[in-house]
């Protein structure tokens, strides 16, 4: 029973996180129409920018918020000088030039950041477990990214649902000509829009940074995932991602550790610990083929263009 | 009449030529290394032709087209593992387990569009990919060494540089040849006609996803035989060549030489991995400038090379 708050709790974690991910990507897909393959790199430069600054300025916070910093300016760089030229066009010609960019940004941290990975050391103040329930003891800096994901969370759904940018930027993802013909400046909106979904990215890349290693294509794996993601959430609705990813999140975490025991009481011991890891890997997988088979718009489809 | 000699045709013809003649170049030159590499090159040309053929004359943009080379690969890799030796028995189960994952594969995401179709077609490769990655029995993460190439009870000798080089050149030209007569046959057209149009295919009476679906069992079968040279040619295979990355690279040879012409896979692939020899040559940081090349051509060479030739020859 402990154990199975302990990893519903680093399920939620995952999820939150993942949503993070999934959340800007959801934003540039939706509204801009445009398939980000390099949102996965800008977590990962989000995880390397952390990893530095906290050690150059020897304080964890200021390091995090110069990283968050660096990864929404970089997002709006890559957005000024390459992606935008490429809206309007079709879905495989985004999917190329941002393969390209995943190439150039691995090799180009394995040039100023070497090949062996980083790692993030957590201040004492976050190292700390704390009990959460009688018995049970939660690692705080997980409680910490739980809080600053849901507060996020929060945050992008009052900014979308309650402001004018917000106003704005659903306007755009259901009728992008409209909102021009209104005279509004969709190619600042657009930008903006990139940046926080670049800072997302970031923010989702160096609050997990502590937790496994920093290194060279890490981007990749959760990048599908968030793909993922979007696609059983419906593309463009936060509100679908936000329940997809802690669906998935959920599902992975709990399938890793709870799968080997379930499958044992069907299959022999060393069948169900060969299965096993394949299997948890690929829960997710068939979750989404399935959610697609059933519903190909996903779960929670935005409103129709 | 159309003049059938322009810069297109004729450097599809030199191509050709410069393959078929590759090993005597080889031979008097001494130079072993490059017949290495365009066995390799032609490898993975057949590959990024057969996604050429969903992709091109299909509209299908399919995202997980490494995990046939994957299953391909294994499918060679396990039978030798397990003492079954034998091409004959090998390369036709490749071919029909490769054939089997498409048809299952193709019949779910086809009822997707788009995007999703992109996204699901990566969702099914990824779960081959984390398959492979679990057979511990045969290597897991790690792959899977193949000590004995196919045996085609001594007709063709495997682990000879240049009787290889033609089988897989001959499995290249074979595969271009059936998808010219695919791509021009009604069964093609039929297919190209859904691409443009499908609410009118299907008014006219097709059964839209019906083609569709033969066509990327079709395309996937082929990539099964790459994925069967492929085994060969690196006594190896592992998950890694089903990783998501790896379809991307198809996907990027293919619209560098662009995209629903015959020919241009090829090309794409020849320049593709020859740049990627090159430019490590000269520095270990090759994606560093293959990347924003690929931006580049994206942006300013829509059509690909062929696409440029295509230009250059109308003036």
């Amino acid at each position: 029973m402990l154990v199975l708050i302990e990893q519903s709790l680093n399920g939620l974690q995952f999820g939150l996180l993942l949503f993070l991910l999934a959340a800007g990507l959801t934003l540039v897909f939706g509204i801009m129409d445009f398939v980000n393959l390099a949102h996965g790199s800008l977590y990962m430069m989000g995880a390397y920018f952390a990893a530095t600054f906290v050690a150059w300025t020897n304080s964890f916070v200021l390091g995090i918020l110069l990283a968050l910093g660096a990864t929404l300016l970089l997002g709006i760089a890559l957005e000024f000088i390459a992606l935008r030229h490429l809206y309007g066009r079709d879905h495989l010609d985004q999917v190329l030039a941002t393969f390209g960019l995943i190439l150039f940004f691995n090799d180009a941290v394995r040039l100023i950041w070497g090949p062996a990975g980083l790692s993030l050391p957590l201040p004492a103040w976050l190292t700390v477990p704390v009990q959460i329930v009688p018995g049970v003891f939660y690692p705080a800096y997980r409680l910490s990214i739980i809080a600053v994901a849901l507060a996020v969370a929060a945050l992008l759904y009052i900014v979308v649902m309650r402001t004018r940018i917000g106003m704005l930027i659903r306007a755009g993802a259901s009728n992008r000509e409209m909102i021009g013909a209104l005279g509004i400046n969709i190619k600042l909106l657009f930008t903006l829009v990139f940046g926080l979904g670049a800072a997302l990215a970031g923010l989702a890349g160096l609050m997990q940074a502590p937790i496994l290693t920093v290194q060279i294509g890490m981007g990749e794996n959760i990048l599908i995932l968030a793909f993922v993601i979007i696609v059983i959430g419906g593309i463009g609705s936060i509100r679908g991602a936000f329940m997809a990813a802690i669906f998935v999140g959920m599902i992975d975490t709990l399938g890793r550790a709870f799968l080997p025991d379930l499958l044992r009481t069907v299959l022999s011991s060393a069948a169900a610990s060969t299965a096993a890891p394949a299997l948890s890997s690929m829960l997710i997988y068939l979750l989404m083929a399935i959610v697609l088979v059933v519903r190909p718009e996903g779960l929670f489809p935005a409103a129709k263009r | 009449m159309k003049s059938h000699i322009n810069a297109r045709n004729v450097i599809v013809a030199l191509v050709a030529l410069g393959l078929t003649l590759l090993p005597a170049y080889s031979a008097l030159t001494g130079n072993i290394f490059i017949l290495t590499l365009f066995t390799r090159i032609v490898i993975f040309a057949l590959a990024a032709a057969s996604l050429n053929l969903i992709m091109g004359y299909g509209g299908m943009m399919s995202f997980g087209h490494a995990a046939y080379l994957g299953i391909g690969g294994y499918a060679v890799g396990i039978l030798a593992y397990e003492g079954i030796g034998s091409g004959f028995i090998q390369w036709p189960v490749a071919l029909a387990v490769s054939a089997l994952y498409a048809l299952v594969i193709g019949a779910l995401s086809l009822r997707t569009r788009g995007v999703y179709f992109i996204m699901i077609t990566l969702a099914f490769a990824q779960m081959a990919y984390y398959i492979a990655s679990g057979l511990s029995r045969y290597g897991g993460d790690d792959g899977l060494t193949i000590y004995k190439r196919s045996n085609f009870g001594g007709l063709i000798d495997m682990s000879n540089r240049v009787q290889f080089y033609y089988l897989c050149l001959a499995c290249l030209f074979g595969g271009i040849y059936l998808i010219w007569r695919i791509v021009n046959s009604r069964f093609g057209m039929v297919v190209q006609g859904v691409r443009s149009n499908e609410q009118r295919m299907q008014a006219i009476g097709f059964h839209a996803n019906r083609y569709r679906l033969v066509c990327f069992v079709i395309s996937g079968t082929i990539c099964g035989l790459a994925g069967a040279l492929l085994a060969n040619n690196t006594d190896f295979i592992s998950p890694a060549t089903m990783y998501w990355t790896r379809s991307g690279e198809l996907m990027v040879m293919v619209v560098f030489g662009g995209m629903g012409s015959l020919f241009g896979p090829v090309i794409g692939t020849i320049v593709f991995l020859l740049l990627e020899e090159l430019l490590s040559q000269f520095t270990e940081y090759w994606a560093l400038i293959m990347g924003p090349l690929l931006l580049l051509i994206v942006l300013f060479a829509r059509g690909g090379i062929m696409g440029l030739l295509g230009r250059l020859s109308r003036g």
